[in-house]
């Protein structure tokens, strides 16, 4: 009910929206829940596991019950959400509505559904868990579903930097901001609300001489005009991590209309010096059967929903609490106009106010409530009388816990305080924080501007600057004793509401042995719903406590857990969804591959063509073998550039690749390449790839591309921890060079028509490098071959290379050749015995690859010695072989496992594994690299093959790994 | 003779781009340099240069027509010159230039821009003019130097020239439709 001419948005636009397909009217300024609340709408929402009724029962960001799906976005809370015109909100969990939902039979049947129903109850038959119980249970419980669609929706990630962070914008925030504020810090003000103020917004005692809100809007003018102050509305602080990295999350624009670009939700990493925690304190609810009943509510709330949005909880209200709140709220609701139907105060002795002409129980309990889908009547029992009292409202005042939960999430846990009767953070719990406010235990309004101003003047003290001056106005400085925990046992007493736990759970709990908090927790799903049990986690300690005869902190606590309030994953990975996910590498070629209908690869980063299709081609093996035999039998054309370059230099270059690489480097002449090998620390390769010699101390070592920052890091470690000795320096210089193969036996024909040297064997022969002028530019050729056909690998600087490969591949054709991409590579490979990280997949050794003989033996390397182990040079190991099917058109699979011919395809009797397998166009037949027990002694002999995973199988000969020219003539040449 | 022509690590993406109060542009650092002095010729380094001591961490140098960047431990980038003949038995002198992407995001919402890509704290008293960082963009490593009050310039990969741009787009889409609404 929305009451004419009271809260702070009286006269502001309407609003419409839409609530369960109904077209309702708010206000701007209205949250979801008090627009709610004005349209007389009580019921909300069914519960997690028992499908009761629910309503609302806060008016802030720790509400358990009133969570609905807003457009699609399930799990929101009312009390945060801001409606916006033609807003879509539903609620969720019941079927088919919210007013007859048949799964509440689940509330009938409560008395078997208790805490660890389930582990007990269907433990028979085994396989009924997994297909019908665990759907059915999870059918039945649960909260708001997602929609299983991608979502499209923008969110972003972003950083912010201050000195001085404050988390809260209520009396001791604000106290806070403005001194650090004035003092010259740079400030960050961050506040979970849309409207900075907190309690300030909801309670209508003055300060300063004049009404909360307009104390605070001056306060924010004053800062909004700072230059060193920045205001965050909506943005909730998460997290509190280590190295002082706060997380923080803002709503961008779930309180909008949709608007294009705009996120939805932004979440921002903040580091800050220093902290000043001023989350203030969350209010909690009586425990008595029914206390969950659409219409009960916490009494701050009544307030807030009355004094901040001019909406009454009911027409005729009452109050139930264990402090002095209870007559604030009276007081609020009768200067409202609303009738106050009863104050029940739990304490037997207290004072009245002389002011209060409400009806007063002293010494009441609340033992029911009655209504189906809302509170109508409240059961109360005082001095052994039972009274039923008239209510469509029922405020709750339990007491206050203060929100500490920021300064526990470095490992500190709360410690009761026996005078607030709270537990507080204790000190130093965060190193850079102070705790401020009511987040600290304060309860007046004096008390919390008087406890920003000095957390601000510790925090500035701490940053070197201050000191913290600021006039504190005057304002109500009350402070009654704190409430004491009032339990009324019976059926349906909730404690949790968001995860329906009752006080039965937890005397179970207690009954069951699991008297630890942790435990009883765990046991009974207390505090573990996406409220974390903000309302009723100390309430559920004092449950606990009771039920085993202790003091309330006995029983230890739970830990605080980032994050605060749930933050979407969507927002928490921003940026990376599709090609988000990583960068993307792309070759000089990239754009003349794809004008040519090449298909690319992700490798490593990288994108390269996979082959490159010309007309009438409709399968991949049609392109990759027309490549393969142009690369055999006139010249090809590959992209290079994606395999690492590492550039070395020093006086002690030599030394180092002596010591990174298994054979010698130190030994090869300027103007000569060699392939070397890599070993890791523990004796097995790493990473294999050439090593040229540019000059005295100047070498290029290159990698592979998927293993290039590996091999990078790899070496850096080795310059700069292990061999420090060594004067050398190490750079990539992968990006630099674009380099291109030409292969095949018109290589020397290609290359010679861009480059400008004597590319003769006598000039250049096999494994020489020299640099030469490629059409004027300053370039590298290279004498290698990865095919094992004549090769040349020229290199230009990389603002030359698109330039250079369209050029490259026009002459080539000429020559009749063309490009070929990473299948015939591949395939060229394989027919050569070459090796790639197929092969080099990280459990093998050089004696596995029949490269033995690369590992020196007059000098030391990484993973010599562990090499040498005698388990790595056994005979039976796992050894490099050729594969040859008998039938050679029957495919060779790589991942298929090796099986001596008569044996039984099982594992006992594996004898090896297929890395890598092709159809060779040239020999016609398809071929395979294993890895075989003894494999070089077995050449000759048929094994079995079996691929379960394809199911196929088929017997190959055991062959020697190099299928193609073994003794390498025609690279030779 | 036909020679070889120069493409732009930018071609085809359509720079400058403009978004969010923030402009994008290619930048032609011209040639760009890794020096990393050799142990002990710190200071022969530093005669080679004319008297030039290489730059403090986070620091840059203008050094006669282009500058030095501190771009790592003992190391810097010389960009926008060619090193002095000889510096090269002082110190490891390799070729940078073809391998970066060099644009420059300038404008008053290039600040904002920034702060959704990169980790640094961009406070004038922390990231003045002339400060520079190796940082990560989103994914992606990146030089940063502060060029202007509201200029940065960033050099990445050349071949993540591509995800540069859209990275540093959807910021700006971001950044632009917060000023709209």
């Amino acid at each position: 009910m929305r009451l004419a001419g009271r809260g702070l948005y009286a006269g502001a636009r309407p609003v419409a929206f839409r609530f369960d397909g109904a077209t309702l009217r708010g206000v701007e300024g209205d949250t979801l829940a008090s627009a709610l609340l004005a349209e007389g709408v009580r019921l909300v929402g069914r519960s997690f596991k028992y499908h009761r009724p629910r309503g609302i029962l806060s008016a802030g960001p720790e509400e358990p019950n009133a969570l609905v799906t807003v457009e699609g976005v399930p799990n929101t809370r009312a009390t945060v959400q801001e409606i916006w015109e033609g807003m879509e909100a539903r609620s969720q969990n019941a079927r088919p509505s919210l007013s007859f939902d048949w799964m509440a039979m689940n509330d009938r049947l409560s008395a078997f559904l208790g805490a660890g129903f389930y582990y007990k109850t269907f433990m028979w038959p085994r396989s009924f868990w997994e297909r019908v119980y665990e759907p059915f249970i999870r059918r039945a419980a649960g909260l708001g579903a997602l929609t299983g669609l991608p979502d499209g929706a923008p969110f972003e990630k972003a950083w912010a930097f201050c000195d001085l962070l404050v988390i809260g914008a209520g009396p001791a925030g604000l106290a806070a901001a403005l001194a650090a504020g004035r003092a010259g810090a740079d400030v960050i003000l961050a506040d979970e609300g849309p409207r900075m103020g907190g309690r300030l917004l909801a309670e209508w005692d003055r300060v300063g001489g004049e009404a909360p809100h307009l104390w605070a809007e001056a306060v924010l003018a004053e800062l909004a005009s700072m230059p060193n102050v920045r205001l965050m509305p909506r943005t909730t602080v998460t997290a509190a991590h280590d190295g002082r990295m706060f997380a923080a999350l803002e709503r961008v624009g779930l309180h909008r209309a949709p608007v294009p670009d705009l996120p939805l939700e932004c979440f921002w990493r903040i580091h800050a010096r220093h902290a000043i925690l001023a989350s203030g304190a969350i209010e909690r609810p009586m425990v008595f059967p029914g206390n969950d009943r659409p219409g009960v509510m916490l009494a701050g709330a009544v307030r807030a929903y009355l004094n901040h949005w001019g909406v009454a909880a009911g027409k005729r209200v009452a109050v139930y609490g264990a402090h002095d709140d209870i007559h604030r709220t009276a007081r609020d609701l009768r200067a409202a106009g609303i009738e106050v139907a009863a104050v029940i105060d739990a304490r037997r002795e207290a004072a009245v106010p002389d002011r209060a002409d409400w009806p007063v129980i002293l010494g009441g309990r609340v033992t029911g409530t009655r209504g189906r889908l809302g509170l109508r009547r409240v059961v109360v029992e005082a001095a052994g009388e039972r009274r039923v009292i008239e209510a469509d409202a029922l405020a709750l005042a339990g007491g206050w816990t203060p929100s500490v939960h920021l300064a526990c999430h470095l490992g500190a846990r709360p410690r009761w305080d026996e005078g607030r009767g709270a537990f507080l953070a204790p000190p130093g719990a965060v190193p850079w924080m102070e705790v401020a406010g009511a987040a600290a235990g304060e309860t007046s309004t004096a008390a919390c501007l008087r406890s920003g101003l000095a957390a601000a003047g510790a925090a500035l003290e701490a940053l070197g600057r201050g000191p913290a001056r600021l006039d504190l106005p005057d304002a109500e400085d009350g402070a009654g004793a704190p409430a004491p925990f009032v339990i009324v046992p019976g059926s349906k007493a909730f404690v949790d509401f968001q995860n329906d736990v009752t006080v039965k759970d937890i005397r179970l709990a207690a009954q069951e042995g699991f008297v630890a908090a942790e435990h009883m927790k765990r046991y009974t799903t207390h505090g573990m719903a996406t409220d974390q049990g903000k309302t009723g986690g100390v309430l559920g300690l004092a449950v606990l406590a009771e039920a085993l005869g202790q003091p309330v902190d006995a029983a230890g606590t739970t830990t605080f857990r980032p994050p605060y309030t749930p933050v979407s994953i969507a927002a928490m990975g921003a940026g990376g969804e599709g090609h988000g996910f990583a960068p993307r590498r792309l070759p000089t070629s990239h754009a003349a591959a794809v004008a040519r209908g090449a298909p690319v690869v992700e490798a490593g980063l990288w994108y390269r063509p996979l082959f490159f299709p010309i007309s009438g081609e409709t399968h991949w093996r049609e392109s990759c073998d027309r490549e393969v035999l142009t690369v055999r039998g006139r010249v090809g054309v590959c992209d290079v550039s994606t395999l690492g370059k590492i550039d070395v230099q020093g006086p002690d270059a030599a030394a180092l690749l002596d010591f990174v690489y298994s054979n010698t480097m130190s030994s090869l002449p300027v103007g000569r390449v060699r392939y070397g090998l890599m070993l890791r620390e523990d004796g097995h390769v790493m990473d294999d790839g050439t090593c040229a010699r540019l000059g005295e101390g100047h070498f290029v070592v290159t990698t592979t591309t998927a293993a290039a920052g590996q091999v990078m890091r790899h070496m850096d470690w080795a310059a700069q921890v292990l061999r420090p000795d060594l004067d050398v320096q190490l750079l990539s210089a992968t990006e630099e060079w674009a380099q291109f193969a030409v292969a095949g036996p018109l290589a020397r024909d290609l290359a010679a028509s861009v480059v400008e040297a004597d590319l003769s064997d006598a000039a250049l022969p096999f494994m020489g490098c020299v640099a030469a002028p490629v059409m004027g530019v300053p370039g590298r050729v290279f004498r290698i071959s990865f095919s094992g056909e004549l090769g040349f690998e020229i290199a230009v600087p990389a603002r030359f290379g698109a330039s250079l490969w369209r050029l490259l591949v026009a002459q080539a054709e000429s020559l009749g050749g063309g490009p070929y991409g990473l299948e015939a590579l591949n395939v060229l490979r394989i027919e050569k015995g070459f090796l790639t990280h197929a092969e080099l997949h990280g459990r093998t050794t050089a004696f596995d690859l029949g490269l033995e003989r690369m590992v020196a033996k007059g000098k030391d390397c990484i993973g010599w010695a562990a090499s040498r182990r005698p388990g790595l040079l056994e005979e039976e190991r796992e050894r490099l072989v050729g594969l040859r099917p008998l039938a050679p058109e029957a495919p060779v699979t790589a991942g298929a496992h090796l099986y001596r011919r008569d044996d039984p395809a099982t594992r006992e009797n594996g004898q090896g594994y297929v890395t890598s397998a092709c159809w060779s166009p040239v020999l016609r037949t398809h071929l395979g690299l294993a890895f075989l027990r003894r494999g070089p002694q077995r050449h000759g002999e048929v094994v079995r093959l079996v691929d379960g995973l394809r199911g196929h199988e088929t017997l190959c000969e055991v062959v020697p790994p190099a299928f193609y020219d073994p003794e390498g003539g025609r690279m030779r040449g | 003779m036909a020679r070889l022509i120069a493409t732009s690590p930018f071609e085809g993406l359509d720079l400058p781009l403009e978004g969010g109060g923030a402009t994008l542009r290619a930048a032609g650092p011209g040639p760009v340099w890794s020096i990393a002095p050799f142990r002990g010729r710190e200071a022969a380094v530093a005669r080679d240069l004319g008297g030039v001591a290489l730059p403090e961490p986070g620091r840059s140098v203008a050094w006669g027509e282009g500058r030095l960047l501190w771009s790592g431990p003992g190391r810097a980038l010389l960009v926008g010159a060619d090193p002095p003949a000889g510096l090269s038995a002082h110190a490891a002198l390799v070729a940078q230039g073809d391998g970066i992407a060099c644009a420059v995001l300038e404008g008053p919402g290039a600040r904002a821009v920034l702060a959704r890509l990169v980790p640094l704290d961009l406070r004038e008293g922390v990231f003045g003019v002339g400060a520079t960082a190796r940082t990560l963009l989103v994914h992606m490593p990146v030089q940063i130097t502060r060029i202007a009050s509201a200029a940065w310039e960033i050099m990445a990969m050349r071949s993540m020239a591509g995800t540069l741009v859209e990275e540093v787009r959807r910021a700006m889409r971001h950044v632009g439709a917060r000023t709209r609404a």
